[in-house]
C-alpha cells in the first residue's frame, strides 16, 4: 500500500496551492500589517476586522460569497471577464484567491503583531540616523519583525494545506487542478476506502503536528533571546 | 558666541501639559536643558528634532528654517545626531553593525569625526562585534553616541543619556562626555535633570518649568541667579572656569586662578596651564567682615555683597557676592547677615572651606 497517483497528485497539488497562496500572502499582507501598525485612521478598527472574519465565519458562508463575487454575474467575475480570463470558479486561480482570503489573518496577524511590538523607537532611531521611510521599513522594521514573517509564512501554509469548505465550494473537486488533499480523503471516505484515507489522514496529521512543534520551539527560542516574534 | 545659532519658537499642547517656548541658543558649546520631569525639556528636544511636532513654530538653526507655518522639514532630513535615554541601537546589529548603519548614511558635504577617532574617543574598540544585549548599559550608551557622531552632525542632542543608567556607570560616562566636549567643536543640546551634570557639562543653561523657559544665559551667570526658579538645596552653588596657574609640590596643592582671583586646592595633578571647572557650594562659603589669619580655611577672597534672598528654610539666607568678575553665593543663617549688618555694596571676606574640581 502507500499513496495512489491521484493521492500524489493531490499532495502535489495542495503543495503548490499553498506555496503560491504563501507567497502572495506574504507581498499583500506585509502592507496591510504595515498600515494597521501605523495608521491613526478610523478605518483601522473595521479594516482589523475585515479581515479577521474568515478566523469565525463557517468556509461555507465564505465560499458562499465567493462563489457569487467571482462567479460570471458578480464583481469580481466582471472584471476577470473583461480581462479574457475567463470566470474562476473551478480553475486553480480561483483556489487561489479564495485561499489569499481564507488564510488572510493567519499573515497579516503575527506580522502586525510583531510591528506592533517594535514600538516607536527603533523608528525615531532610523529617522534621526537619515533612514527616510522606505530605508527604515527595508533595514530596520522587516530584519526587527522576521520572526512574525516566520510565524505568518508557516501559518499561511500549513492553514492554506488545512482548507476544505471553501476549497469544496469554490474549487468543485477537480483532479489536478483543485482537487488538493482534504477533499482526496474525502473522496477516499465516501467511497469507504478507509485504508487510503488513514494514509493521507494520517501525513495529515503528522505534518500538522510537526509543523505546529517547530513553530512555537521557534518562538519560544525568539522570546529567550529578546527577539520580538508570536502571534 | 558664534554666527551659528538655534532659535527655536514653539507652542504645543498635549492633555495636560502646554510647552511655551522662545529660545535662543549658542551656536556653539554644549546648552543644557534643565528642570523636572514634567517640565517640557524632553518635549522640547523632540520638537527641536522632529519627532514631535509642535502646532505653532519656527526652529532655525544656522539660518536654515526646519518648520515655520509653511514647511516642516522631517526628521530624517535635519543635519542632527540624537542619543536617547535608553541606547536605542538596533538589537539586530552587533555595535560595529549600528556603527556602520550611520556611516552609510551619514552626510559627505559635512565633516566629521572618523571611525577610528570616535571608537578611541568613546573607548568602545573592545566591545565592537557584540550585540546591544550583551553590553552593559554604559558600552550601549557609548555606542549610541559613537553612532550618533558618526551621522557626522551639525548639531547633537542628547536626552538624558545617563538617566537610565546606575550611580557608578554615570561616573564611568561622564568623563567620555566632558572629553566629547573639549574635542569636537559640535553644538550640544543636552537634556538633564541632574545638577551634578549641569555643573559639569554645561556652558549654556536653560531652565524650563511646566513647559516654560524660567531661566536662560551662562553657566556661571545663571547658577549664581538667587531668583534662580528651580530649586538645588543643597547643591545651591557657583561655577567657575579656571586655570591651574601653580603647584605646590610640598604640600600637594595647586592653584586655580579665575576672573576675580584665585585659590588652592587639593592637587590631582593638574598639568600648568590646564584649564579647570570648579564648583562652589553655597553650604561652603561662610562671610566675615575682616580677614582672619588663625584659621584652618586656606581660600580668604576680598569680596562685595550684591544681593541677600531668603533661602528655601526662612532661617537661611543666600548672600550673592561679586570676586573680581565673578559671581559667589554663600549661604548663612538670617541672623549672622543681620549681625554682620549685611547690605548691598558692602566689603566682605568669603571663607571658602571646600572646592571641587569637576574637570
Amino acid at each position: 500500500m502507500g499513496f495512489s497517483d491521484a493521492d500524489l497528485t493531490a499532495i502535489w497539488l495542495t503543495v503548490k496551492l499553498a506555496s503560491v497562496v504563501t507567497i502572495l500572502l506574504l507581498i499583500i499582507g506585509t502592507p496591510i500589517a504595515w498600515w494597521l501598525t501605523r495608521t491613526r485612521s478610523k478605518w483601522k478598527g473595521p479594516v482589523n476586522a475585515v479581515v479577521a472574519l474568515p478566523l469565525i465565519l463557517p468556509p461555507s458562508v465564505l465560499g458562499f460569497y465567493l462563489l457569487v463575487a467571482m462567479g460570471p454575474n458578480g464583481p469580481l467575475g466582471a472584471l476577470t471577464q473583461s480581462l479574457g480570463l475567463g470566470t474562476l470558479p473551478f480553475t486553480f486561480a480561483g483556489l487561489v484567491v479564495a485561499s489569499i482570503i481564507y488564510s488572510l489573518p493567519f499573515v497579516v496577524q503575527p506580522i502586525h503583531n510583531a510591528m506592533e511590538a517594535l514600538g516607536r523607537q527603533p523608528l525615531e532611531v532610523a529617522a534621526t540616523l537619515r533612514a527616510g521611510p522606505w530605508d527604515t521599513f527595508f533595514h530596520v522594521v522587516l530584519p526587527l519583525a522576521k520572526p512574525g514573517f516566520i510565524s505568518a509564512a508557516v501559518l499561511g501554509f500549513a492553514h492554506t494545506v488545512g482548507e476544505f469548505g471553501v476549497v469544496l465550494m469554490i474549487g468543485g473537486n477537480i483532479p489536478g487542478e483543485t482537487k488538493v488533499i482534504s477533499e482526496q480523503i474525502y473522496d477516499h471516505d465516501e467511497a469507504l476506502d478507509y485504508a487510503q484515507a488513514h494514509w493521507l489522514a494520517g501525513a495529515m496529521v503528522v505534518f500538522a503536528f510537526v509543523v505546529l512543534a517547530v513553530l512555537y520551539s521557534f518562538n519560544r527560542r525568539g522570546s529567550q533571546t529578546g527577539v520580538v516574534g508570536g502571534y | 558666541m558664534g554666527e551659528a545659532q538655534i532659535k527655536a519658537t514653539l507652542s504645543l499642547e498635549r492633555p495636560g501639559f502646554k510647552l511655551d517656548v522662545d529660545l535662543d541658543l549658542p551656536g556653539n558649546g554644549v546648552s543644557v536643558l534643565f528642570g523636572h520631569s514634567g517640565s517640557g525639556k524632553t518635549t522640547l528636544l523632540r520638537c527641536i528634532a522632529g519627532l514631535e511636532k509642535a502646532s505653532r513654530g519656527r526652529i532655525q538653526f544656522n539660518g536654515d528654517t526646519w518648520q515655520d507655518k509653511q514647511q516642516f522639514l522631517a526628521p530624517h532630513r535635519r543635519p542632527l545626531g540624537y542619543v536617547f535615554q535608553e541606547s536605542g541601537l538596533f538589537p539586530h546589529l552587533t555595535a560595529r553593525q549600528n556603527l556602520i548603519f550611520a556611516m552609510k548614511r551619514a552626510s559627505d558635504t559635512i565633516p566629521g569625526l572618523t571611525f577610528g577617532d570616535t571608537v578611541s574617543l568613546l573607548g568602545i574598540d573592545k566591545v565592537l562585534d557584540k550585540h546591544p544585549a550583551e553590553l552593559s548599559g554604559g558600552e550601549r550608551q557609548r555606542v549610541a553616541i559613537a553612532r550618533a557622531l558618526l551621522i557626522h552632525p551639525r548639531l547633537l542632542l542628547m536626552d538624558e543619556p545617563l538617566s537610565s543608567l546606575d550611580q557608578a556607570r554615570k561616573q564611568e560616562i561622564l568623563p567620555y562626555l566632558e572629553k566629547l566636549k573639549k574635542q569636537v567643536t559640535l553644538p550640544i543640546i543636552y537634556v538633564t535633570h541632574s545638577p551634578d551634570e549641569v555643573a559639569r557639562l554645561a556652558d549654556h543653561l536653560v531652565a524650563l518649568e511646566e513647559g516654560r523657559v524660567v531661566a536662560s544665559g551662562t553657566l556661571t551667570e545663571t547658577l549664581a541667579r538667587l531668583d534662580f526658579p528651580i530649586k538645588l538645596g543643597e547643591e545651591t552653588g557657583v561655577v567657575l572656569e579656571a586655570r591651574v596657574t601653580e603647584r605646590d609640590e610640598q604640600w600637594q596643592l595647586a592653584k586655580a586662578t579665575f576672573p576675580g582671583g584665585d585659590f588652592w586646592f587639593r592637587d590631582s595633578g593638574f598639568a600648568l596651564g590646564s584649564e579647570v571647572r570648579v564648583r562652589i557650594f553655597a553650604r561652603d562659603v561662610s562671610l566675615a567682615l575682616e580677614k582672619h589669619h588663625d584659621t584652618s580655611i586656606v581660600n580668604l577672597l576680598p569680596a562685595v555683597v550684591e544681593e541677600i534672598a531668603t533661602d528655601e528654610h526662612a532661617g537661611l539666607a543666600l548672600v550673592k557676592l561679586k570676586v573680581g568678575d565673578s559671581p559667589l553665593v554663600a549661604r548663612l543663617t538670617h541672623r549672622s547677615a543681620h549681625r554682620l549688618q549685611l547690605e548691598a555694596g558692602k566689603q566682605v571676606w568669603a571663607q571658602i572651606k571646600s572646592v571641587a574640581i569637576i574637570q
